[in-house]
């Protein structure tokens, strides 16, 4: 109790690195310094990766902008969508290419399999970005031991999921390691798909004014995923929502056109995430109104018993859309005819201010920031 | 969702409120604190500052079992799980707690077996299925999680389990409170109880707030409306002269507490002579160790910990911050070197701790967004 103490070096070495700044008086004065701070080029402290390198929010963004878009760095990267945006060099025609790994525990859950997930991951990321989805690539990372009766269930929801998005898996790799170095089946897949709309769909497009709209209730895969499991010993009827999103976003844009500045599927991170990276893009503030958010019951006990918030939870079928407010009407109406977005929402607006974050007016008649995720209670939901 | 909604309902939100703001004395600013870190969420959650006039604070206290942990402990915690036949559990919260060198996470990306699970229960299964491996569960919490961790070890003795261990780092609210009444610069008109702490202890326990110390004291619940009643609880004392303790979350919280746990508690812990407490320093009587008897399930003496004390780093502000003496952006780190993803402080590390609250919910000017015009119309188009 009398002995020297140790001093943690690294908490030193934290507070010099930001050391130069005078003592500041007000809070709106702090409230700038930390949106300086902020806006600071990320650097990965960590020696090791962690697991919330992986969850999606700001380690995952940090490790993405400092370690691979340092090294990759090119325009079509650089812009971190959901697909890149790249000509094939014969005329004007551009295509959308996007790749996603899906590593899910466990691997079949009530409403689908990594199977479905590894199809309609990939078909919605190219969806979002305004692409016809065309093809697929899938590669297998089996552990040694794995049951091939498993392995044909996996492929034929893929081949079922395919064929609901109208896509074809035309190439694929399979590798095998020593029991103990995977968890029974990873997979990788790749896809093209054909950006012959002329609408340009951009996170920073979206301006004050603009309506967001969510593709129907929140956090259903999440939730489902996690009880799945089994920790928590919660039984409900919930279930996956994993859906291709394609001809969804084929409606949306025929209805909206030129008024739809912003799609994003809201996958890992949740819809507050997507609103972060909206806000942050265009520079503009989205004012959420917690009310009007769907979430179903279950979702919400399942949240409020792990304390954590259902925006933040994965979905694997549902986009978030910013349209112009003079097409939210007809935008909203085409989505809602459609069975995959018949309880399409409106959750909020894109406002001036405060730059750059994200507001929720919650139901209690509050305000408080939704920010960008920190830590991730809930690893491998896809 | 039955039984939440409708202590979250808005209408009843602004009735209390305008309770609230008609007992305000023209000129006088009060400041309440509530002691428990639960409460601390809640109230950023909901963003029921909005709901206050200005002129009545709430004071964030040091009711975060996470944010009062030192980081000394947090070090002896991860050269236990560095034992190759240790699997360390532990709560999600403590996963990103800095200690001396890294975290639980950081610790877990280098080798140890450290797993998260969500009750004590969850770690004597593991114990089960692992019989070749040694399991510690990291107990913190103030007397609401000790029954729980008393009870597992209760449990793991029944079972003859020889591969369970606690390492015990409850603590207990009264003499923290003790403490925060002692600190001169402190300026409080009253307290919001810890509603979750009173279900064990009662509200006898504060008896002495409002007698020795002159400060009422109102036991309250975690939703939103249970904590404004509250407030307009303590307001109405002022009015009326009044200092005692009340209870509002008597839906859950017997006067006298829970005969049961409380009992149980002190069949396997017993009080340490001091503990350390992230940023309030040493505090005697504060904490509680296993047993003589239970010293089997006790790894403080199972296994060779270091305990070396590690200080806090100077520009570390969260004791002013636990104490309420500073708003957690007057903190000369807060947002900048100190952040959610890299905590200095505990403070930073917990939803329930103040600084990570505010950095995550409140991190703008209420006054400004207040005065934006689109915020005044309606948000959402209703149809």
């Amino acid at each position: 109790m009398t002995s020297t103490p140790e001093r943690a070096t690294w908490a030193e070495d934290a507070v010099a690195a930001h050391a130069g700044s005078e003592h500041l008086r007000t809070e709106e004065q702090v409230l700038e310094r930390i949106e300086r701070a902020r806006r600071r080029r990320p650097r990965v402290r960590e020696e090791r990766i962690t697991l919330a390198h992986g969850a999606g929010g700001r380690a995952t963004s940090t490790l993405i902008e400092a370690v691979f878009l340092d090294a990759f760095r090119n325009p079509e990267l650089e812009r971190l969508g959901d697909a890149a945006a790249v000509g094939i060099g014969v005329g004007d025609t551009r295509i959308a290419f996007t790749t996603d790994s899906y590593v899910v525990s466990p691997l079949f859950f009530p409403g689908g399999s990594i199977g479905d997930l590894a199809v309609n991951g990939t078909v919605n990321d190219l969806a979002v970005s305004g692409a016809r989805p065309l093809h697929l690539s899938a590669g297998f990372v089996l552990e040694e031991g794995f049951a091939v009766e498993d392995l044909r269930r996996i492929v034929d929801a893929m081949a079922v999921a395919a064929d609901a998005a109208g896509v074809r898996i035309v190439t694929g790799d399979t590798k095998v390691v020593e029991r103990g170095k995977a968890d029974g089946c990873f997979i990788t897949t790749a896809g093209v798909g054909l950006l012959d709309r002329s609408v340009v769909l951009d996170a920073g497009a979206a301006r004050p004014g603009d309506v967001v709209i969510v593709s129907g209730p929140i956090g259903d895969h999440g939730v489902t995923v996690m009880l799945a499991r089994g920790d928590l010993d919660v039984e409900s009827d919930l279930v996956s929502d994993t859906a291709p999103l394609h001809s969804l976003c084929a409606d949306l844009l025929d209805a909206g056109g030129d008024g739809v500045r912003v799609m994003r599927d809201a996958t890992r991170g949740g819809v507050a995430t997507i609103l972060n990276e909206i806000a942050r893009a265009s520079g503009a503030a989205v004012v959420v109104d917690e009310a009007a958010v769907p979430v179903r019951t279950e979702v919400t006990g399942a949240a409020e018993l792990l304390g954590i918030d259902p925006l933040y939870i994965a979905c694997e079928g549902r986009l978030v859309a910013v349209v112009a407010e003079e097409r939210a009407e007809a935008v909203l109406a085409a989505m809602r005819a459609h069975p995959t977005g018949a309880e399409s929402a409106v959750i909020g607006r894109v406002a001036e201010d405060p730059p750059g974050l994200v507001l929720l007016r919650t139901a209690f008649g509050g305000t408080r920031i939704v920010d960008v995720l920190v830590g991730d209670p809930l690893p491998r939901i896809c | 969702m039955r039984f939440v909604d409708e202590f979250r309902d808005p209408e009843a939100a602004r009735h209390l409120a305008r309770g609230i703001a008609e007992l305000c004395e023209p000129g006088r600013r009060y400041a309440f604190m509530e002691v428990c870190g639960g409460h601390t969420h809640t109230i950023y959650k909901h963003g029921l500052e909005d709901h206050l006039p200005d002129d009545v604070r709430l004071v964030h206290g040091p009711g975060c079992p996470v944010c009062v942990l030192p980081m000394g402990r947090v070090d002896d915690a991860i050269a236990i799980a560095e034992h190759d036949d240790v699997i360390m559990t532990a709560f999600g919260d403590m996963m990103r707690v800095p200690g001396g060198h890294g975290s639980f996470f950081d610790a877990k990306a280098a080798g140890a077996d450290i797993r998260m699970v969500y009750s004590p229960l969850d770690a004597l299964k593991i114990a089960r299925n692992n019989p070749d491996r040694r399991v510690v569960f990291m107990a913190i919490g103030f007397e609401t999680t000790a029954p729980s961790t008393a009870m597992t070890v209760l449990r793991a003795q029944a079972e003859g389990l020889e591969n369970f261990a606690v390492f015990a780092n409850h603590v207990t609210i009264i003499p923290a409170i003790k403490a925060i009444l002692d600190s001169p610069d402190l300026r409080l008109d009253g307290f919001l109880g810890p509603g979750h702490v009173s279900t064990v202890i009662g509200c006898r326990p504060y008896e002495f707030i409002a007698r020795d110390h002159a400060k009422p004291l109102v036991t309250a619940g975690f939703e939103p409306l249970d904590i404004l009643q509250s407030v307009h609880w303590l307001m109405r004392q002022l009015a009326e002269g009044r200092c005692e303790v009340e209870n509002q979350y008597s839906r859950v919280v017997p006067w006298d507490g829970n005969r049961r746990a409380l009992e149980v508690i002190g069949r396997v812990m017993e009080l340490r002579p001091w503990f350390e407490w992230r940023g309030l320093g040493f505090i005697s009587h504060s904490a509680m160790q296993l047993r003589e008897e239970f010293a089997a399930f006790d790894a403080e003496r199972l296994f060779d910990v270091p305990g070396v004390r590690v200080a806090d780093p100077k520009a570390c502000q969260c004791g002013e911050v636990l104490k309420g003496v500073l708003e957690p952006w007057e903190c000369k780190v807060f947002g900048t070197a100190c952040t959610p993803e890299t905590p200095i402080g505990t403070c930073m590390v917990s939803s329930e701790g103040a600084c990570a609250a505010y950095y995550n919910f409140g991190r703008f000017s209420r006054a400004r967004v207040r005065g934006a015009t689109l915020l005044a119309d309606p948000v959402v188009m209703r149809r």
